[in-house]
């Protein structure tokens, strides 16, 4: 039942060396003040955690991770980053003292509530045995699609998709309407100072 | 003991990077830094869940070898295959009130399957919130971009200044009697 014998000795390496790495790199998130270097560590983090995806067996969720979020939310924090400022003040040591108290606690409440969860690949898990199982015997009847994602995403829980992609427009358009266009634009004006000043 | 640890090791390490995450959210007055934050404590959540859908021998959720019936080249023995998962899946349903111990071994022939799958559902809804996580990171630094263009600072304890300094200037010009505000 445990995952962690024999020719699983290779996975749970990998396991232990990325999840390594992704303290490392939100050790560093945390202690920087360079925006820039912040902004390129979360990529970083994203494109470790799809690596780790892979190990996983979630290799849908790593393409997505690595497109969306190591690419696009990259530039977006990097475009963020470019209009506003490029280094973070420095939080007194006394301010940091209750967030690491909050933070503590939570996390030890978690790592209490976690004893309860099922081990780490066991096939019997209540989260791994109904319905997802259901869906993985229905796919090659029903849709016909050998990845179950998909079929899942796409004609199971299209309404589901349809209103993901409802809400990325509207986040587009509350975009669009908190920065401007053309003329009105936030470059444009700012560009327009620049040459007065 | 040990075995019970290297269990769960896994969400122990999750939980420590989401509290990075919170953290990094929590303390820093830089704007762009706590949507960093944020977005640290997301990939964690799906961290998280990713891990609950796998399953040891398991493979990706993509259906191949008989599992991937009606596609490649046994199409014609496709009414075959499809009478004998029904023949195992009687017998499997049979064993099941017999004896269910043998559950978590048989559960791919279990299932009428030839491989075993991780979870595809976590997958799934972890996809949904990867992109709708993207969208509210876009509206968010929107906000922080104006934000900067109203008080030419993006952090918080400076906007609260000038947000006070303003309160303070307005109370004076109401109360033109009163020497100090309360």
């Amino acid at each position: 039942m445990s995952g962690y014998e024999g020719a699983d000795l290779a996975i749970a390496l990998i396991n232990v060396l990325l999840l390594g790495l992704l303290f490392v790199v939100g050790v560093a998130i945390a202690r920087m003040r360079s925006l820039f270097a912040i902004v390129m560590l979360s990529g970083i983090y994203s494109l470790i955690s799809a690596t780790w995806f892979v190990a996983l067996d979630a290799v849908d969720v790593a393409f997505t991770e690595a497109a969306v979020g190591a690419g696009i939310s990259t530039a977006l924090l990097l475009g963020a980053m470019l209009l506003t400022s490029r280094t973070a003040k420095v939080v007194p040591r006394a301010r940091q003292i209750v967030p690491l108290l909050v933070v503590i606690a939570t996390g030890a409440m978690l790592i209490y509530a976690s004893i309860d969860l099922p081990a780490f690949g066991d096939p019997d898990s209540p989260a791994n045995t109904y319905v997802g199982t259901d869906y993985i015997e229905r796919t090659p009847q029903d849709i016909g699609v050998p990845n179950i994602v998909t079929a899942v995403l796409a004609s199971y829980r299209g309404f589901d998709t349809l209103g993901e992609t409802g809400v990325v427009f509207s986040a587009a358009l509350a975009v669009i309407l908190l920065l401007g266009f053309g003329e009105r634009s936030l470059s444009a004006t700012m560009r327009k100072k620049k040459g007065e000043g | 003991m040990l075995e019970f640890v290297l269990e769960r090791g896994n969400y122990w390490a999750i939980i420590g990077l989401m509290m990075i995450g919170l953290y990094t959210l929590f303390e820093a007055s830089n704007m762009i830094k706590k949507l960093v934050g944020l977005s640290v404590f997301q990939t964690s959540i799906i961290l998280f869940y990713i891990t609950l859908s796998r399953i040891d021998g398991g493979t990706a959720p993509i259906l191949f070898g008989a599992d991937a019936k009606g596609h490649g080249g046994d199409h014609a023995e496709e009414g075959a295959l499809s009478k004998a998962v029904d023949a195992t899946h009687a017998a499997t349903d049979a064993t099941h009130g017999a004896a269910d111990a043998a559950h978590g071994a048989a559960s791919a022939a279990h299932h009428g399957m030839e491989h075993v799958y991780s979870n595809p559902l976590p997958h799934v809804l972890m996809l949904t919130a990867i992109v709708v996580g993207v969208a509210t990171l876009a509206v968010g630094l929107a906000i922080v971009v104006r934000i900067r263009e109203a008080y030419g600072s993006i952090e918080n304890d400076e906007i609260r200044e000038i947000d006070l300094e303003v309160a303070r200037a307005e109370y004076a010009k109401d109360h033109p009697d009163e020497a100090t505000p309360a």
